[in-house]
């Protein structure tokens, strides 16, 4: 069984400690969209700043665990000053992290052959890796990206 | 002669269900989520397997030893669940598949037949969405007002305005015990005042049944729902317990086999009551199981599983407000007879998933969420709580392990 400090590391307290882009934009020129787990009630809501195809500010409300918090907080980070394409390439690669032992939730030690897009680096972002020894987190973990698709899809 | 048995032996109690001996990663289990569902003791488990090694046969339609006698053992269990909630006639009960469905069946058949638009059904703040959004179905279908009885800030039911909200209205629905709070609604003053006003009474049981003795005769209500498995019984059954002339004035639910007496190309008769309710083949099994749950819960009498649960729940508020003061905040009635042994609270700014995530490390089982009762927690201006929730085989280890493991969760999350 995953110990706790594989789920709560360091780098994940501190971004929930420490929330980044915490905060609202105007509506418009940004766009807003929320996202809600019906798990546990958590919710995020996000504002969305483009020039053209370039994200130029971002920003995050809304309430969660530490796991939700911390990961829309490190992708505020991590998306922000990126274009719209790559946003939406590190939230693939995001994913495809939180889902990657969807099948074999029970296999120790499968982090190795992770096999994603090797351009994009997700840097803090690996901490969350360990989020998928703990199925029912995963959610908590890509609440936040699926509401970024949203806000950049325009919904 | 016959000892009046007083107090559970809860650790005997806890032999009895084999999954509570199940060990995870060396530690026990402290199950302490039975509000969501409880856990099954042997004689339930080796009832149902039973049925299905010795008698297993469809209901009502065969003509051979083991048809007759399953369909036996399915009666049999109904009247089971008459006895058990004081029901004048068995033709009152009426099995469905757990309370969502009892609760969905009267908003769709009474609700369809009595309301017009603009008639208004009356609902209260700590309603689990089971007896809200059946509502709010009909609201779309049909136009149906709803207004909501308050609650105070003890999470209690705030009755003052009751006569106003009264005023006109043909059903109020309100849940006998809160699965948030553990509040212990006042059922019959409420139905008292709305049968005055003329209007019926739904009770979500839910929570009730499982807790406390029940007599749907001194309770009030015109529609008693609760739900197996959160008696000891197995998932996939639930009850409608409602006054006969009501449920005889009702158009059927669902239509199939069982609900009917003739079906021609022109049209069909109903069935009596209840099978009336019934279409299809009706949960065998899992009748049978929860008879053998009221067997369990009747020869512990339920007078016994309340007075425990009272206790503990006592010393469960006590033992967590000494240990974690203003840390931790309890929701719900302070005062454990007023209230079931369901203790939602907040930890400090830890989230709950937080707190469930660190109590699950040591094998205790919490719930963390809005527990279907999202307008509650807008009410109570929290997203989600965590909620520890107590039953029969719980004991004052349990409560002891729950706040051993809380302090854990403190220490983890300590900026
Ligand atoms: C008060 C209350 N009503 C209704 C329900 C719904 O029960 P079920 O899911 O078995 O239909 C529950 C349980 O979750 C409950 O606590």
């Amino acid at each position: 069984m995953p110990g706790l400090e594989d789920l709560y590391r360091e780098i994940i307290l501190d971004h929930y400690r420490n929330p980044r882009n915490r905060g609202e934009l105007e509506t418009p020129p940004a766009r807003r969209a929320e996202g809600f787990n019906p798990l546990c009630g958590d919710e995020v809501v996000i504002y969305l700043e483009t020039d053209g195809d370039l994200i130029t500010d971002l920003k995050i409300g809304g309430q969660g665990c530490s796991i939700s918090q911390s990961s829309a907080s490190m992708m505020s980070a991590a998306v922000k000053g990126m274009t719209v394409d790559e946003a939406q390439n590190i939230t693939r690669v995001f994913k495809a992290m939180m889902s990657i032992h969807e099948s074999g939730l029970d296999g120790d030690g499968g982090d190795e052959d992770l096999q994603i897009d090797d351009e994009v680096s997700l840097g803090d972002l690996e901490a969350l890796r360990g989020v998928v020894r703990f199925p029912v987190r995963i959610k908590c973990a890509t609440l936040s990206w699926n509401t970024l698709l949203d806000a950049i899809d325009g919904h | 002669m016959t000892i009046e048995k007083v107090g559970l032996d809860a650790a005997a109690l806890k032999a009895q269900f084999p999954l509570l001996s199940r060990t995870i990663n060396g530690r026990r289990m402290v199950y302490l989520d039975s509000a969501n569902t409880s856990q099954k003791p042997d004689t339930v488990i080796d009832a149902i397997s039973d049925y299905y090694r010795n008698t297993n046969a469809n209901v009502h339609r065969g003509s051979y030893q083991i048809a007759h006698e399953a369909t036996e053992a399915l009666e049999g269990a109904r009247a089971k669940v008459a006895s058990f909630i004081n029901a004048p006639s068995t033709s009152e009960v009426v099995f469905s598949k757990n309370a969502t469905e009892s609760l969905n069946l009267v908003a769709q058949s009474w609700g369809r037949k009595n309301l017009r638009e603009g008639d208004t059904v009356v609902l209260t703040e700590l309603e689990h969405h089971a007896n809200i959004v059946p509502w709010q179905m009909l609201r779309e279908a049909i136009g149906i007002e709803l207004r909501w009885i308050p609650i105070t800030d003890e999470g209690k039911l705030d009755l003052s305005d009751l006569d106003r909200l009264l005023d006109g209205a043909s059903l109020v629905c309100v849940s006998a015990m809160s699965n948030v709070l553990g509040t212990l609604n006042p059922i019959s003053d409420i139905a008292t005042r709305a049968h005055a006003a003329g209007a019926l009474v739904l009770a979500d049981a839910s929570q009730y049944v499982p807790h406390l003795p029940t007599d749907v005769q001194t309770l009030g209500a015109d529609f008693v729902a609760f739900t197996a498995h959160k008696m000891c019984a197995p998932t996939g059954i639930g009850v409608l317990w409602a006054r006969e002339e009501l449920l005889e004035d009702m158009p059927p639910f669902l239509g199939g086999g069982e609900m009917i007496l003739q079906v021609t190309k022109e049209g069909y008769t109903t069935n009596d009551l209840p099978w009336k309710f019934e279409a299809g083949t009706p949960p065998i099994a899992e009748a049978v199981g929860l008879g053998a749950a009221i067997d369990f819960l009747s020869e512990l009498g339920m007078k016994n599983v309340r007075a425990h649960e009272v206790a503990l729940t006592a010393y469960a508020l006590r033992t967590l407000s000494e240990r974690f003061g203003d840390d931790i905040k309890i929701f719900g009635p302070s005062e454990p007879a007023e209230r079931g042994g369901v203790l939602s609270f907040t930890y400090r700014d830890v989230h709950p998933h937080d707190v469930a995530q660190v109590l699950d490390q040591q094998n205790v089982c919490v719930r963390a969420g809005h527990h279907c009762a999202k307008p509650l927690m807008q009410r109570l201006g929290v997203g989600s709580t965590t909620r520890a929730s107590l039953y029969l085989y719980n004991d004052e280890s349990d409560i002891d392990v729950l706040s051993d493991s809380l302090a854990e969760a403190g220490d983890m999350f300590t900026f």
